[in-house]
């Protein structure tokens, strides 16, 4: 009987869910003991070749890691999907589009001109920019089409299963992989983590109000963060409440809120939004110029809010640029 | 974005509004019982309260078509929940900073305080802002925002045509 | 007509990477292009975030040295704010960097690099990886490995919330210190990390230094490149990873510079090429003459064998004497073997482990004053840290309200970026004659990049877009004749 065959693949990713594998330490030794990784290229020297060669199903399972937003992304998920027969979105970038899904606030275009024109560091008098097909002496290179847009892995192709997190706790990709190996798995299109708020495992848990009532917030190097209470009711922004749990309150335990790297729970659309209304609903305050002053303090909300989830929300990205003050650019 | 498309129909604003049930919803009814004219363009989702408005709610709303959103509940200190509208007033405002900077113009989201018997107010609002969106024109956020998979292929196609020509030493 | 060898993806290194080999009617190479082919716009969507968020925001450029950019990112913001960390804050953070160094060198070494030489390079494909060496090693020492790397990273987690994307750099420090009773945690696993460092070196030692074919392919001339060298020193010009003055020697060994980081833009440059998203940078001072190496070039290499390099020793005792054992073995200073590369991080691998163990000993280490709250309006700043792969620089404009206007991000991958073009370009013509090609060929062809390590998620940071703005044509002589702009 042959081991089920097994694959990693990394889109617009940062490695960080590739070392979140390689952290189950000495429990991955039993994990390759039974399975076959065919496909891996962090650790690995199969190439693409070795997975078009494959029938269409032999993967039992890949891992996915990382945004869509090249050509060459999308012909490798779109591949992978073919020869796979389940498919994980593997971390936040998979699932909700990620911190580099900041990039749909800008364009291309914007991009471009910042990178290759405008930094201080760059001397490109000739205006030189990469290109996809490139003319040199000795034939022609190609480079993957760069999208305005990040998407999602669910907005390119079908997915089984999530594994939310940035990057998912090791615990969570224990279970999982231990799912998968057993066939015991919750219905297609589950998130593959407990459905409850972070606040929940806490530790701070007591000493969150029964009603939050803020009259400030704060940024963390503001304060002399007390090291015990709930973090929100200092006034710093923390998304526990509407983010859900698995990674143990990781930054919480070093004084940091919470971003929102593990998603919404299950019944909301739009992490984003959520966030946003949880903490509204917060401020300690009637009247509409009090509030506003207050809401004021946070100075960054798509940053805020939205951090891991810009693909995946409801707006999907930045309408139009306005000339707002928060996106000003040095000439 | 302000220009219409190829149709050859004016452009007329799609607006969703979230009333509350005890006060903007009861004027809505009585505007419309006392046969004042008003832009048919609205759609009205009656909500037992302004504070049941869930951002998600408008988010939707913008991403399914609408080209605005209006959000009515009770003058505050009426409240049929007390303090709901306070509830609405807080992500109201933190709704309208968000949208801000992600290029959503601000007439497109509004929120009115309307009494029960305040019919000619719920008139003025949707003359007003039915005005105001069909100068901003569509929103179109879902072409606009979802990139198609066969425009990124022209792309690819037009930049191949434009193929750099460089020479190494 | 040329026929064209596509390895596709490279593996065994962080990030997104193809090469192109043109085979001439002989065979033989006419050139390799080593391209990385990923983009994701970091500098540009930092434009508006918080800067006290861009130590976790950076750290998401790359998730094998999330810690790099997190250090880098959080001395930045110490000098946007012109605030200065109270001293335990510096060692701690010094610690938990030792720390990262110490097991991503061993990453690089067990998992990345080392296949190659522990399975050997012609070794069959499904071989050449982790579970090869582990075959060969044996469990036991597999084991050692593995478990080495999880209690540093245990220790990392505890002290900053999470080894992979920390959470704890401030402007002014970090937001919670060590506590008493964990101290001698590190203290234990400081001393098991000093005998894993000899016992790294030992091993690499009787596995390639005893091997007279690993010596031959590390001294062949085909992985060889005479460049400049940077990296950071103290006040002894001793490496250090954390701060210091950044020293850049000539392919000679001469002292040619010595800065503090801040002055970054007065010696370093980016260039920019059309076949890969990655920007190349190269010394001002000197100047961009192509892919070439040599005094006369501006290309200059970091990172372990740069940075030995660079400096005049090691400021702990045995990695001094590895050190000296090093240049003595590879005939003097400084070492132009790219191959060595894997050498020299082993000698890092021991310093970085001696180091922690100075720093968990200080009973400073401790100390509950951590942050420094700053006063000053935020406008501008610069930090340098060395990343494992290389030297760091981050560099962010703010408004008032410490609102990023503009971000600029060198790393360390992009400051190799030049010499890896040049080592994979010599390599591939080096190994292949005769239009033989197979996969052990090609995989030695890789490996002419992976002794450098490279990191292409920092690489492919920069976004700069599908559409070229610019269509130029040049005659044979290299002169434009014609220029078509669009947009």
């Amino acid at each position: 009987m042959s081991k089920p065959k097994v694959g990693f693949y990394w889109c617009a990713s940062c490695g960080g869910c590739e070392e979140a594998v390689i952290d189950l330490a000495e429990d991955i030794l039993p994990v390759v003991e039974a399975v076959d990784i065919v496909f891996w290229p962090v650790a690995m020297d199969f190439k693409r070749a070795d997975v078009e060669a494959l029938s269409d199903g032999e993967l039992a399972a890949t891992f996915i890691n990382g945004s869509v937003r090249s050509s060459e992304q999308y012909e490798m998920v779109g591949l992978l999907r073919a020869k796979s027969q389940l498919i994980v979105a593997f971390g936040s970038c998979a699932h909700l589009g990620g911190i580099p899904g900041l990039a749909n606030m800008f364009d291309r275009k914007e991009m471009f001109e910042e990178i290759y024109l405008r930094l201080p560091s760059m001397n490109n008098d000739k205006r030189v920019m990469p290109a996809e097909e490139i003319t040199v002496p000795e034939g022609k290179l190609t480079l993957p089409a760069s999208w305005d847009t990040v998407k999602t892995l669910d907005q390119v192709i079908e997915v089984d299963y999530y594994l939310p997190g940035c990057p998912p706790p090791v615990d969570l990709i224990k279970e999982a992989v231990n799912a998968i190996l057993s066939g015991e798995l919750p219905p297609k299109g589950s998130v593959l983590a407990p459905d409850v708020a972070l606040c929940e495992e806490c530790p701070r848990r007591d000493s969150k109000p029964e009603e939050l009532a803020l009259k400030e917030f704060k940024r963390p190097h503001e304060i002399e963060i007390d090291p015990e209470k709930c973090l929100l009711a200092q006034g710093l922004l923390c998304l526990g409440p509407v983010t859900r749990k698995g990674c143990g309150a990781s930054c919480v335990s070093v004084n940091m809120p919470c971003t929102g790297c593990m998603g919404p729970t299950g019944r909301v659309m739009d992490y984003g939004a959520k966030a946003l209304s949880a903490i509204a609903s917060s401020v300690d305050s009637k009247d509409e110029h009090e509030i506003s002053a207050i809401l004021d303090r946070i100075v960054d909300p798509v940053g805020t809010f939205y951090r891991y989830s810009l693909p995946a929300s409801l707006l999907h990205r930045c309408y139009q640029q306005t000339a707002s003050e928060d996106e000003g650019k040095e000439q | 974005m302000s220009d219409n498309e190829a149709s050859k129909e004016p452009f007329e604003p799609k607006i969703v509004a979230f009333f509350c049930n005890w006060c903007t919803y009861t004027a809505a009814d009585l505007a419309g019982t006392a046969r004042m004219v008003y832009a048919p363009n609205i759609r009205v989702v009656r909500i037992m309260c302004s504070g049941r408005l869930d951002p998600q709610f408008v988010l939707a709303a913008f991403r399914d078509g609408a080209d605005g959103v209006l959000i009515g509940g009770c003058h505050p200190g009426d409240c049929h929940y007390q303090e709901g509208n306070y509830y609405a007033l807080r992500r109201f405002t933190l709704l309208k900073k968000l949208l801000k900077s992600m290029g959503i113009e601000e007439a497109r989201l509004r929120l009115e305080w309307i009494a029960a018997s305040e019919g000619d107010k719920v008139q003025k609002v949707m003359n007003e802002m039915t005005k105001a969106v069909r100068e901003l024109g569509p929103l179109r956020l879902e072409p606009r925002a979802y990139d198609l998979i066969q425009a990124q292929s022209t792309m690819e196609t037009e930049a191949t045509a434009l193929a750099q020509e460089v020479h190494h030493e | 007509m040329s026929r064209k060898i596509t390895i596709d993806p490279i593996t065994r290194l962080e990030g997104h990477g193809k090469i192109d080999i043109f085979l001439n009617d002989e065979g033989g190479v006419d050139r390799a292009y080593f391209q990385v082919p990923e983009l994701r716009g970091f500098e540009r969507f930092a434009q508006g975030r918080p800067a006290e968020d861009m130590p976790q925001i950076t750290s998401r450029i790359c998730g094998v040295c999330p810690t790099a950019h997190h250090m880098a990112a959080s001395k930045t913001l110490d000098d946007l704010y012109k605030v200065e960390p109270p001293s335990a804050a510096k060692k701690v953070r010094e610690l938990v960097y030792d720390m990262f160094t110490m097991e991503d060198h061993a990453l690089h070494f067990f998992y990345l690099a080392g296949p190659d030489f522990v399975v050997g390079p012609k070794a069959p494909k499904a071989e050449r990886n982790i579970l090869g060496v582990l075959g060969k090693v044996g469990l036991e020492v597999g084991k050692q490995v593995i478990g080495m790397r999880r209690q540093l990273r245990e220790l990392m987690t505890l002290a900053s919330g999470k080894a992979i994307h920390p959470a704890f750099g401030l402007p002014g420090g970090i937001s919670k210190p060590i506590a008493k009773e964990d101290q001698q945690k590190f203290i234990d696993v400081a001393k098991h990390a000093v005998e894993f460092g000899q016992f790294s070196l030992k091993l690499f030692n009787d596995i390639v230094l005893q091997n007279q074919e690993y010596v031959d392919y590390i001294t062949s001339e085909m992985y060889t490149h005479k460049t400049y060298y940077m990296g950071l020193v103290d006040e002894n010009n001793k490496i250090n990873f954390y701060d210091g003055l950044l020293r850049v020697v000539k392919p000679d060994g001469e002292e040619f510079l010595k800065f503090p980081g801040n002055e970054y833009l007065a010696h370093v440059a980016e260039h920019v090429e059309p076949w890969s998203y990655v920007r190349f940078s190269y010394l001002k001072d000197v100047g961009w003459e192509g892919f070439k190496d040599g005094p006369e070039s501006g290309v200059f290499a970091v990172a372990p064998l740069a940075r030995l390099n660079a400096a005049d020793g090691m400021a702990t005792p045995l990695a001094q004497e590895a050190y000296e054992q090093f240049f003595d073995t590879l005939g003097g200073k400084p070492v132009h073997y790219t191959l060595a590369t894997s050498w020299a991080r082993l000698i890092e691998l021991l310093y970085a482990a001696e180091r922690m163990q100075e720093l968990a000993n200080d009973p400073e280490i401790v100390s509950p004053e951590v942050h420094t709250i700053p006063k000053e309006v935020p406008v501008e700043g610069i930090g340098v840290v060395e990343a494992p792969r290389g030297t760091l620089f981050h560099h962010y404009k703010t408004d008032e309200r410490g609102l990023i206007t503009q971000a600029n991000l060198i790393v360390a991958t992009q400051n190799n970026a030049a010499r890896i073009a040049l080592s994979v370009d010599k390599a591939a013509k080096g190994l292949i004659s005769n239009g033989k090609v197979d996969d052990g060929i090609l995989n030695m062809v890789e490996m002419a990049f992976r002794a450098y390590d490279p990191c292409h998620g920092c690489a492919s940071h920069a976004l700069p877009g599908q559409m070229p703005l610019v269509v130029r044509v040049y005659d044979p002589d290299y002169k434009l004749t014609q220029e078509i702009r669009r947009n």
